[in-house]
């Protein structure tokens, strides 16, 4: 999967994720899921990689269903009413839905986008989605700031000890500290601008790229095994008469 | 790298005011430089060479950034590498770092990928084309940087203090890589510096600025210098032969002990330690310098030690003299009880700025000792205006420390410090950017603070200020 162009993940994962927000049904999303674990294993990526990096949706996805289960819209047969809490027939199916939706959506844009490189990425947005230049180095140059901001946030911290100034309140001092990281990255920012400026960016010449950005039949293959899994999960849902269309 | 077509640069008459001030940076500059010169620029701090260099590199802004008058003409490219090397790299990939420039000219691909490795081999870097930019020394940065330059082929190559941060074996690094770009490319060169003799032997004219930004020498470097050399030096310039050499007393006898470390171990981020089993002590009246290679740990060392990080291992502990009552610990002080304590000079001066005028900043200090609202605004001024003064800032009282020159900022953090009178001074490379004039300012300062019963504890590459001050070494 790491030598497929991070575009056609991109738009493998997104056609999964349109299909499956167009409705809130356990049947659509479950089937997905099944065919996606039935997938993973091929995605080239390790067991423990795979739960390192999954862990997070995997947690994140039973506490929504269950949000939902106790609070959700009632309808059907009531089984438990406590103050704002209302478990019904309608919110367990709601939860079920809603745990099975977000795994569905989840674990493959996890597993499509472990290992994307920011630079592959970039180029892809470039050359194949044509994007802007501007944008897209924009963002990555942006991308990297954010690596400097950790040692930014330290240094700063440090220096507002030595300057005697660190023993006010935790609020006043967090909001100063984040004034002050604030107008640092700005400078930093408008340095790297000027370095990039240096090198002749944005000087409206037709730029090229460096390193190709190959779209050819992997890619397809990725986008329409996407497109193959919405459509069989749509499919079913309907025939099964679940599919309920949440917008429009 | 094959050669280029040199370029030269011609101004008439030109000047340039940054937006937001009175004075112009530079003015009435009429100057030549012919095809494959290569330009040793000199002036003491704030006479505008780096203006004239980012002007010629196409980087000073528009109209919202300042206003020019007269006229400042090249002909061909420009390449500039800057002076700070953490800032530079735009690309995570060293191969696609220098590609980056060329990518923008429009270079096709085949023909990038040509330049690219030829490039990197002028500039002595052999790394792997992916090996990630941010894992490289600062020496390897700027010659990454001068490469990414060198690929787009520019016929003017322009150097901004492109080793003032470095230590000495960065130093000549870079230097060799630019001599021998300069040597194969044929270019014509314009190379910004505070320490001529690094630059002796590669430039072969020298321009020197005034403080005013008007041009007061111009010629042969050896012509210049024997002409000039004592009018330059005593305008700050870093000349040879005409070294500052401040005229001090024997240093005083050390007193007693106020600072040791023992078996200490540093981390600048916990469990990762950089430095252990380190023994030291600092005496009241004397100068310590802590030095070694870039990377050695030496900052996160001075940052232990002046109470802001925790010792990983070991122990930091103040003399029952320096702690008065606060504890042996000094990470376990309150941040307003370092202030007469333990006064650090961090490395990069605008992560200790918090004012938004350089007199305010120097009051931050003395207003948080004594509670906020309680020191009487004669008070402030009574300790203030003094010490700027004596850092040659009271001119530039009133301004954002943000605007001021590099030079001036490290005075400036060194003054933020000072300003509480804290018995151990901790400076992280207090002479970066000084020119020759305020680095002995410096240098007195800093003699007369340890006469006056303080320990200083420094950081530094700077042979000459440990010699000067007659330090006592601890090398990493």
């Amino acid at each position: 999967m790491s030598a497929v162009n991070p575009v056609a993940r991109l738009i493998a994962a997104l056609l999964l994720a349109l299909v499956l927000v167009l409705t809130i049904d356990p049947v659509s999303a479950g089937v997905a899921l099944a065919l996606e674990l039935l997938l993973f294993p091929f995605a080239g990526l390790r067991w423990g990689e795979f739960w390192r990096r999954t862990a997070i949706v995997w947690i994140a996805a039973p506490l929504t269903g269950l949000t939902i289960v106790l609070y959700g819209q009632r309808s059907g047969r009531m089984h438990l009413e406590w103050f704002l809490v209302q478990i019904s027939d309608g919110s367990i199916w709601l939860g079920l839905a809603t745990f099975l939706r977000v795994l569905a959506i989840g674990l493959p844009a996890v597993v499509l986008f472990a290992r994307v490189d920011p630079t592959d990425f970039g180029d892809g947005l470039a050359q194949v989605l044509r994007l802007p230049a501007r944008f897209v180095l924009g963002a990555f140059a942006g991308i990297r700031l954010v690596g400097l901001f950790a040692d930014d946030r330290r240094a700063l911290e440090l220096a507002r000890r030595a300057r005697g100034v660190a023993d006010r309140g935790r609020l006043r001092r967090l909001a100063g500290l984040a004034f002050a990281l604030f107008v640092l990255s700005i400078r930093r920012g408008s340095a790297l601008a000027t370095a990039m400026e240096a090198r002749g960016f944005g000087s409206g010449m037709r730029r090229t790229w460096a390193r190709p950005s190959p779209f050819g039949l992997r890619e397809w293959g990725v986008i329409g095994l996407g497109a193959l899994l919405a459509g069989i999960a749509t499919a079913v849902a309907v025939v099964t008469g679940s599919w309920n269309l949440i917008v429009g | 790298m094959p050669p280029v077509p040199a370029a030269s640069v011609s101004a008439r008459g030109w000047g340039w005011r940054h937006a937001g001030r009175r004075a112009w940076a530079i003015r009435d500059l009429d100057l030549t430089i012919e095809p494959g010169e290569r330009v040793l620029l000199l002036g003491p701090s704030g006479s505008g060479k780096s203006t004239l260099l980012h002007a010629l590199a196409g980087v000073l802004g528009d109209a919202d950034s300042g206003e020019d008058e007269g006229e400042l003409s090249i002909a061909g490219r420009a390449g500039l590498v800057l002076q700070d090397p953490e800032s530079q790299a735009v690309m995570a990939r060293v191969g696609d770092d220098v590609a980056f420039g060329c990518e923008n000219l429009g270079v096709p691909r085949d023909e990038i990928w040509r330049r690219v490795p030829a490039a990197l081999e002028a500039v002595g870097l052999g790394v792997a084309l992916t090996h990630p930019t941010a894992e490289l020394s600062g020496g390897q940065k700027q010659r990454l940087a001068l490469a990414g330059a060198l690929a787009m082929r520019p016929g003017l190559l322009l150097l901004d203090e492109p080793t003032a941060n470095l230590d000495p074996a960065g130093v000549v690094e870079v230097r060799d890589a630019v001599a021998r770009a300069l040597q194969s490319t044929g270019a014509t060169a314009v190379i910004v510096e505070h320490r001529v003799e690094v630059w002796l032997g590669v430039a072969t004219r020298m321009i020197v600025l005034g403080v005013d930004g008007r041009l007061l020498a111009d010629g042969a470097p050896d012509d210049v210098l024997a002409r000039e050399g004592a009018a330059l030096a005593a305008a700050g310039v870093w000349v040879p032969g005409h070294e500052p050499a401040p005229r001090l007393d024997p240093p005083p006898r050390p007193g007693p002990t106020l600072l040791t470390a023992e078996d200490l171990a540093v981390a600048r981020v916990p469990d990762r330690i950089v430095r252990s089993g380190l023994d030291l002590a600092l005496a009241e009246g004397e100068v310590l310098a802590i030095t070694g290679p870039n990377g050695s740990g030496k900052s996160t060392l001075a940052l232990t030690l002046g109470g802001l990080l925790p010792p990983t291992a070991g122990r930091v502990l103040a003399s029952p003299e320096l702690a008065g009552g606060a504890g042996p610990e000094p990470i376990r002080w309150r941040s307003r009880d370092l202030l007469p304590r333990l006064g650090s000079v961090f490395q990069a001066p605008e992560h200790q700025f918090l004012a938004t005028t350089v007199r305010d900043e120097l009051a931050v200090g003395p207003r948080a000792l004594r509670g906020a609202g309680t020191l009487p605004d004669a008070a402030v001024a009574a300790i203030v205006d003094p010490l700027l003064d004596r850092l040659g800032l009271a001119a530039l009282a009133d301004a954002h420390p943000f605007t001021l020159s590099g030079g001036q900022k490290r005075r400036l953090s060194v003054g933020t410090a000072l300003a509480t009178a804290p018995r151990v001074l901790l400076l992280d490379e207090p002479t970066f950017g000084q020119d020759s004039l305020t680095w002995a300012a410096l240098v007195e300062l800093l003699d007369a603070e340890r006469r006056n019963g303080r320990g200083v504890l420094a950081v530094t590459h700077d042979e000459r200020f440990l010699e000067a001050l007659s330090a006592r070494r601890f090398a990493l």
